[in-house]
């Protein structure tokens, strides 16, 4: 048992800190890089580019950094005390995830890791809500190829991407586990129409409809791959609300050290300062969880792995929840503003919290498994 | 990073783990795992035989009976003991008094009190809390004057837990009445035959008798048994209080504690199934499950941290471990109780050891919620979870 980083690990830690601090220290430069098309700034895409970020989870020999779910949760921590706009998660985490472990996709990676080529994972249907097996898109063959009918939503940086990964169902019925395969689309592609728009934590999502839109098969029975990089995003997110969690604490005992009523400054008052310590409490206790998803999503067996994910994902979106409302409470009026930063890494929180699925959905399958693994 | 054990700390747990369960009574560790009331001679033939083992008092210098373990080693085996239902060494004993005495205590002291502090042939109660002095420790009134070679106390502690078992109190004592709070206050240890004395039982809401009061009427104490130096007893009773940290959550008696609840809960039947076919019931079982799991990582990694940080440097971890550690306990004693259902109602006769007598419903059941009831205790004692709070406000965020 140890929780030490390697060096290698505290130097990525430093330059992400040092990017984090450089480009979101000051939060008037997050509202220019969302103000842009793509909703995020190719400088800041660049600068990932050339820091290795983009090939983080690809071996050496790929171009790649080598790095594990260790790596992964230093990034996303660090972006989460920034909220960082650019599209690392649906790139990195969900894409590379995936197609890293598909074969024949080497010009591709290349691309990616860098930084001309950003990916998106459309998966999510209307129907599934947080069930992942749920897949009504349709994939058929087409002389050489496939092509791909339904609909997709929420598509996560979906209205930018260059290439989008697709779930679609090759055979079997809407909620089986068996015959859904993973597609390669490009969205420039006839049959593909594109609805963006910004989500409520600053971030872009795109509606995709699919009507005989041509696409390379990637994975056929993908559903294991897929509940595979769920569960690292699960792990990423968790990690990502940790970092929030952190900088909105912050800067709520800072306000409750400034802010003067009755002529003192409000933190003297006890009925606040408990409510403070709760939420370094609840940050100590995400924090522990989203180690135990980054070391649990190593697992090999896929059932224990599974519910120890579900269970890091419950518990840190209830922590994120309580202290992201107890931080709007605590500053008061202020943390209504659009203005101030407070309420922004409050509706991230509140938004992973619906990312992946939610507490409830977690719950279930935690109950349902008998309790965590050993 | 890694939370897994290494090949050498699962060794040392396993052989632990094999040990606890061989050579401690299994009547012993059932009334433990059931939150049974022990009686004194359980407490005792179960110290006795780890402290023939040389597992009794592993943080005391290894002069006196120490282990030179590491940090993860003596986690393991606070786990392990908790896991096994094992009865701890008497902390009054081994995480209190004998670690004052062996770092502030006189030689003639150690001689004295060390050895049979570790095998439990001296039981010592603690005497801090008084009527008028329970969060705000420092305001204790008990009072020690000077006469010649000894000092007079007179005074009242309270809460005095298994003082009806003790041969030995030590006490926070006023010695300096003009001093301000925490100065003029020492550390004396007390003969509990002296003349003087009184233990009066204060039976708790769960029947039990586990805590006491404890009257000094000009009780005359040799001065040769004050520890350090006149004056200093705050310093001694802060290095004491903050002296066992990990272990105060009781992650591993928890854990044993939620297994058995889920043991139970299929074994008791409701309607067509058990109660572990309702969905609520186990939803509720999985959140205390998973608020362990975490704070037990929170745990490892204060464990880990304790190799490179300076012991003294304030750290919010234990107050972290203590709240969490206390709503969680108290947690897994509610779903227990649940789990009994209208046999936790039954509340059969004790004899005079103060154990129950055979149950009206499951052999378990009437004890469920009596530890119900005690374990309102936990997040009261040891610095309320309110005090806590103040400590991380203040020492740590700053406010």
């Amino acid at each position: 048992m140890d929780f030490d980083l390697t060096h290698e690990q505290r130097l990525l830690a430093d330059s992400v800190n040092r990017f984090v601090s450089d480009r979101y220290g000051d939060f008037e430069k997050r509202k220019a890089y969302r103000s842009g098309q793509k909703g995020y700034a190719d400088a800041n895409w660049s600068a990932m580019s050339e820091m290795g970020l983009l090939g983080l989870p690809l071996p050496e020999e790929q171009g790649g950094f080598g790095g594990g779910p260790v790596e992964t949760l230093l990034v996303m921590e660090a972006f989460g005390r920034g909220l960082v706009v650019e599209p690392y998660f649906a790139t990195v985490v969900l894409g590379l995830g995936l197609l890293r472990r598909t074969s024949g996709q080497g010009e591709l990676l290349a691309q990616v890791v860098a930084g001309e080529t950003t990916l998106a994972f459309a998966h999510q249907e209307r129907q599934a809500r947080h069930d992942l097996h749920d897949i009504a898109a349709t994939a058929r063959r087409a002389g050489d190829g496939w092509v791909l009918d339904g609909a997709k939503g929420v598509v996560l940086h979906g209205d930018a991407a260059d290439r989008i990964l697709v779930s679609a169902r090759i055979a079997g019925a809407r909620r089986d586990r068996a015959g859904i395969g993973l597609f390669l689309l490009d969205p420039a592609a006839a049959g593909v129409t594109r609805r963006g728009y910004a989500t409520q934590d600053g971030l872009r999502a795109a509606e995709i409809v699919l009507e005989g839109a041509p696409a390379t098969l990637l994975a056929e029975d993908a559903l294991p791959l897929i509940e595979l990089v769920a569960d690292e995003a699960i792990a990423a997110l968790c990690a990502e609300a940790v970092g929030a969690m952190e900088t909105l604490r912050d800067l709520t005992v800072d306000y409750l050290k400034t802010r003067q009523q009755f002529g003192r400054p409000i933190g003297e008052f006890q009925a606040l300062q408990h409510r403070a310590a709760d939420m370094l409490v609840a940050t100590e206790q995400a924090r522990s969880m989203a180690m135990y998803a980054a070391m649990m999503v190593q697992q090999t067996d896929a059932a224990a792995r599974s519910t120890a994910l579900s269970a890091a994902k419950a518990l840190v979106s209830r922590l994120a929840d309580t202290l992201g409302k107890d931080a709007v409470q605590l500053h008061g009026g202020i943390a209504m503003t659009e203005e101030y930063k407070a309420g922004h890494y409050f509706k991230r929180l509140a938004m992973i919290g619906a990312l992946f699925g939610d507490v409830d959905h977690h719950l279930r399958r935690v109950v349902a498994a008998g309790g965590l693994p050993e | 990073m890694d939370l897994r054990h290494t090949a050498d700390e699962i060794a040392f747990r396993d052989e632990l783990r094999a040990f606890f369960r061989r050579e401690i009574p299994a009547e012993i560790r059932r009334k433990v795992s059931e939150g049974r009331a022990l009686a004194r001679q359980d407490y005792v033939t179960s110290q006795k035989i780890l402290h023939a083992a040389g597992l009794a008092t592993p943080n005391w210098p290894v002069a006196w009976g120490g282990k030179d373990w590491s940090p993860v080693q003596r986690y393991i085996y606070v786990e392990e003991l908790q896991a096994a239902a094992v009865p701890q060494p008497l902390g009054f004993n081994v995480n209190m008094v004998g670690p004052v005495i062996a770092t502030f205590g006189s030689e003639a002291q150690k001689a004295r009190f060390l050895p049979a502090t570790a095998s439990l042939d001296i039981w010592w109660a603690q005497g801090f809390s008084e009527p008028g002095a329970g969060s705000d420790l420092a305001s204790l009134k008990t009072s020690a004057r000077r006469e010649g070679d000894a000092f007079v106390v007179n005074g009242q502690k309270t809460w005095t837990t298994l003082g009806q078992y003790a041969d030995w109190i030590f006490c926070l004592v006023r010695t300096d009445p003009a001093a301000k709070k925490q100065q003029g206050i020492s550390f004396l240890l007390i003969d509990m035959a002296t003349p003087g004395i009184t233990v009066r039982p204060i039976i708790t809401i769960d029947g039990g008798h586990e805590v006491n009061e404890v009257f000094f009427d000009e009780v005359r104490v040799p001065a040769e048994n004050l520890v350090g130096e006149l004056n200093n007893g705050w310093d001694y009773a802060k290095f004491l209080l903050s002296n066992e940290r990990i272990g105060i959550a009781r992650i591993g008696m928890t854990k044993e504690r939620l297994a058995r609840v889920k043991r139970l809960a299929q074994e008791t039947p409701a309607g067509e199934g058990t109660v572990w076919d309702d969905p609520d019931f186990r939803r509720r079982l999985a959140w205390s499950e998973i608020e362990l799991k975490a704070l037990e990582i929170t745990q490892m990694r204060v464990v880990a941290a304790q190799r490179t940080k300076a012991a003294d440097r304030p750290d919010p971890s234990s107050s972290i471990l203590k709240i969490k550690g206390s709503e969680i306990q108290q947690q897994a004693t509610q779903l227990l109780m649940e789990v009994a259902g209208p046999y936790a109602l039954p509340r059969p006769d004790r004899d005079e050891e103060g154990l129950n007598l055979p149950s009206v419903g499951p052999d378990w059941a009437d004890a469920a919620a009596p530890l119900f009831f005690n374990y309102r205790k936990v997040s009261i004692y040891g610095g309320s979870n309110e005090i806590q709070r103040n400590i991380i406000a203040k020492a740590f965020l700053g406010l």
